[in-house]
This record gives C-alpha cells, sequence and structure tokens, in this order.
C-alpha cells in the first residue's frame, strides 16, 4: 500500500512534471529560435525589404542555421575578464527566464485529464489500479496545462525574474571592458526603475482578482465573465510599456544602443555564451507576454465567455487561445520595434519616475476606492 | 502544499543543464586559437586604455537605494491586495496612510533632484 502510494505521489509531482517541463523547455528553446526569425522577417518587411531568403524557403532554416553557428564559433574569454563569473552569469540570465514558464497556466486544471487517464494504462509495470490512475488523472498538478500551481505564483514570478537582472550586471561587470559596464549599469538601472511601476500595476490587477495564483486568476476571469483588462485598462497599459522596459526592448533598448554602447552589457561576449544572453531575452518577452495574457487578457478563455452564440467556438482547446494571444503580444513588441524611435536615457528614467510611477500609484488607491464603493 | 514546489526545483535543474550541456558539447567541437589581440578588450579597434573597474556615476547608487525603498513597500501591498475586499473600510484608510508616507517621501525625493537625470 504504502509503495503505491509514493509511486503514486512520484507519478503526480515528479514524473509528469518531468515529462511536461521537458517539452516546455524544448518548445520554448524552438519558439525562441523561430521568433528570431519572425522578427527579423517582419521588421525587413515594414522596411520594405525581403529579410533572409537564402537558408531555406523564405529563410525558414535560418534559425537552425544560427543555432549551429552559435554552437561552432569560437568562445573568447578575454584576457582581463574574471572568467569564472564570465561563465556563469549567462546561465544565471537564462536560468530565471525560463524558470517563469514553471508557473504559467498554459491550459485549464484539467486539459490533461483524458489524455493521463489513458495513457497510463499503457504502462503495465507501474501497477495501478483503477482508482489509483483516476486519482492521479483528477489532481490538478498532475492534469493541468501548466507545470505547477502555487499560491504565491505572481511573487514567484516577479522575484525570479528580478534575478535575471544579475545575470546581466555580473556579465558586464566580469567582462572588465567599458561598454559592457555601461551597458550593464543602464540595464540595471532602467530595470529595476521600471520594475517599481511594474509592481504598482499589478496590484492593480490583484486587487480585483484578489489572489496570487495566476491559474485562480484566470479562474476569477471565468467566473466574473470578465477579463480585467475591460476592469484595469490603465493598470495594462503600464503593464505593457514597462514590460518593454523590463525586456530591453526598443524604444527602451538603451542598454544594448548599438550607436553608442556598441552592444551593452554583451559586447564581449561570443559564441554560444552570447546565444544565452539572446536567448534569455526572448524567452523574457514570451515571458512578459504570457503573464500579460493571463493577468489581463483571460489566459486559456476564449473571448467573450458571456456571449452564448459564440459557444461554437468550445471546441478550440484553451491552449490554443493562450498561445494565440500570446503571439499577438509577442506580434506587437515587435511592431513596436519596427515603429518607435529609441529614448534618450534621461527621458528613460524621468519617464519612469515621475509618470509611471505616481500614475500606477494613482491607479492602486482608484481602484481600492471603487472596490470600495461597490462592496 | 509543499510538494507543489518540488517540480520547481526539477525545472531549476532541466534549466541548468541546457546552458551546461550547450557549453560543454561547444568545448568539444568548437575551435580554440587564442591570440593576445583577440583576447584584448574591446574598445572600436584602439588598445583598451586603462582598467574598467573605475568609478562611475553617483546617480546609479541613488536609483539603486530608490528601488530598494519602493520595492519594499510594493511588497507589504501584495498581502494588502490579496485580502482587500476582507479588510474593507479599515484597510482602505490603513492604506492610504500606508502610501500617503511614502508619497510625502517620494515628493522628498523629487524635490531633491533625485530623480533628474542631468
Amino acid at each position: 500500500m504504502n509503495e503505491n502510494v509514493f509511486i503514486e505521489n512520484l507519478l503526480i509531482y515528479a514524473v509528469i512534471p518531468l515529462i511536461k517541463i521537458v517539452v516546455i523547455v524544448l518548445v520554448l528553446s524552438g519558439a525562441i529560435a523561430y521568433l528570431t526569425l519572425l522578427e527579423r522577417k517582419l521588421i525587413a518587411h515594414i522596411q520594405v525589404r525581403l529579410g533572409p531568403m537564402r537558408v531555406g524557403w523564405h529563410g525558414l532554416l535560418q534559425p537552425i542555421a544560427d543555432g549551429l553557428k552559435f554552437l561552432l564559433k569560437e568562445d573568447i574569454v578575454p584576457a582581463k575578464a574574471d572568467a569564472l563569473i564570465f561563465t556563469i552569469a549567462p546561465a544565471i540570465s537564462l536560468i530565471p527566464a525560463f524558470l517563469v514558464f514553471a508557473v504559467v497556466p498554459f491550459g485549464p486544471p484539467d486539459m490533461l485529464q483524458d489524455f493521463l487517464g489513458w495513457t497510463l494504462g499503457w504502462f503495465p509495470f507501474l501497477n495501478l489500479d483503477e482508482a489509483t490512475t483516476e486519482r492521479i488523472a483528477q489532481n490538478a498538478i498532475a492534469s493541468g496545462g501548466y507545470v505547477t500551481d502555487i499560491n504565491i505564483a505572481v511573487l514567484f514570478v516577479l522575484s525570479v525574474s528580478s534575478v535575471g537582472i544579475l545575470g546581466i550586471i555580473l556579465g558586464g561587470w566580469a567582462s572588465n571592458s567599458k561598454y559592457p559596464l555601461l551597458g550593464a549599469l543602464r540595464s540595471t538601472a532602467q530595470m529595476v526603475s521600471y520594475e517599481v511601476a511594474l509592481g504598482f500595476a499589478i496590484i492593480g490587477v490583484l486587487l480585483v482578482a484578489g489572489s496570487l495564483s495566476l491559474v485562480e486568476i484566470v479562474q476569477n476571469q471565468q467566473q466574473e465573465q470578465l477579463w480585467y483588462i475591460f476592469v484595469q485598462p490603465l493598470a495594462f497599459v503600464l503593464f505593457f510599456i514597462c514590460g518593454l522596459a523590463e525586456t530591453n526592448r526598443l524604444p527602451f533598448d538603451l542598454p544594448e544602443a548599438e550607436t553608442e554602447l556598441v552592444g551593452g552589457f554583451h559586447t564581449e561576449y561570443s559564441g554560444f555564451r552570447f546565444s544565452l544572453f539572446f536567448l534569455a531575452e526572448y524567452a523574457n518577452m514570451i515571458a512578459v507576454s504570457a503573464i500579460g495574457v493571463v493577468l489581463f487578457w483571460g489566459g486559456w478563455l476564449r473571448p467573450f465567455p458571456s456571449f452564448e452564440w459564440l459557444n461554437f467556438l468550445n471546441f478550440i482547446p484553451g491552449v490554443v487561445w493562450f498561445l494565440g494571444k500570446v503571439f499577438l503580444f509577442l506580434y506587437v513588441f515587435i511592431w513596436v520595434r519596427g515603429t518607435l524611435p529609441r529614448f534618450r536615457f534621461d527621458q528613460l528614467m524621468q519617464y519612469g519616475w515621475k509618470i509611471f510611477l505616481p500614475v500606477a500609484m494613482a491607479n492602486v488607491i482608484v481602484t481600492a476606492g471603487v472596490i470600495l464603493a461597490f462592496l | 502544499m509543499l510538494a507543489s514546489y518540488v517540480p520547481i526545483v526539477i525545472f531549476i535543474l532541466v534549466a541548468l543543464s541546457l546552458p551546461v550541456v550547450g557549453l560543454v558539447v561547444g568545448r568539444l567541437i568548437r575551435p580554440y586559437k587564442p591570440h593576445a589581440t583577440k583576447l584584448m578588450a574591446y574598445e572600436c579597434g584602439v588598445d583598451p586604455e586603462g582598467d574598467a573597474r573605475d568609478r562611475f556615476s553617483i546617480r546609479f547608487y541613488i536609483i539603486a537605494i530608490l528601488f530598494v525603498v519602493f520595492e519594499v513597500e510594493t511588497i507589504f501591498l501584495f498581502p494588502w491586495a490579496i485580502i482587500y475586499r476582507r479588510l474593507a473600510l479599515f484597510g482602505f484608510i490603513e492604506m492610504l496612510v500606508f502610501l500617503g508616507i511614502l508619497i510625502v517621501g517620494y515628493f522628498y525625493v523629487w524635490k531633491k533632484g533625485a530623480l533628474e537625470w542631468v
């Protein structure tokens, strides 16, 4: 009996999550590779160019060629650099960027229920009786469209993504070169400044949602038949702008401003280590999009859940809606890059501290007041 | 409840394997031909002047200190936001007092010019 319970828990909390994690990490790496191609193609077409055309049909194999080149290129560690920190900094940047996806709900808690009940029978050596199979399939951690559901997910996302900044500043400092140091300092100053406004913007949603679990936040939107973008539009605008700043995207890509800082914090990086920073940046972009979709755009929910004549849309699984919304976000990210010029650094800091922060604070107070009035 | 954190630990290990495997595999197949010029810090093709371990603008420190203050304030607001509906009027007034003190400090910082970059 005890052994059975052990196997059951092992399956629920280790084996099934491990499979999901491997799938997510692989899909994410592929998605990032093709996101770079999408970006190059979109920017090219915005500027009336063609973009990559040579490798594969319309450049479709370009990301694979790029990946191979990253792996095969010589990896230079500058003689004056701090070799140990120089080596681990890209990993410190990359791991948190991926780790955010541990709590992102891609689909509803019962997404894999039927699938699990069906596939667990394939492994006779596990000796699972029907009741155990049923229990595993019913368990939200095993069958949910997410790796895990913790009750402090929002805090987890914020704190984990802050660790990514450490990778950037350590990498810039360890290079022992002037451009990377300046880039890292700018990057840190920018990210910490916008993180404050980002935190306040998220509090606005939390006041409405009343939960820190990302799964529960989506479920609350389902119950209220309302996406939080409609009750917290200002918070969303702040979230999106701060998201651009947090991911160092244009118009906030000061840390990598080519015309003044060469490559910013990764000037001295080459080969595979550079590609790790690159992966981290794009993973962060996808993570911000995913969190934005969960907090404001109803996660895996279909549009207009209250319109019954749209019920025929229910056959599309939640995860498709989720990924579609994330894709729209990423499209806008790239679109913004193709449209807006870069800010000056003093403007950037002033916007962050003098406009976004007070507006976000006012949003929290007004939201709290309105909720109080309707309580 | 703590068991739901086990997948996160597994995730850290899987994510860690990505750079480790990449760097190890890369080391086996990529060329390694160091050269004094190649290993020099990049300074637009000119020989680097001095060391990069230098002093930098005080403003970065001020931003760091402000960040710590404001970020801690936000963290305090998270639990408040979650149980706000139960706290109701009491919670609202408490929060106004709390944010009021923060806003006084914010204007002090603004008037002192700590938010000016130039």
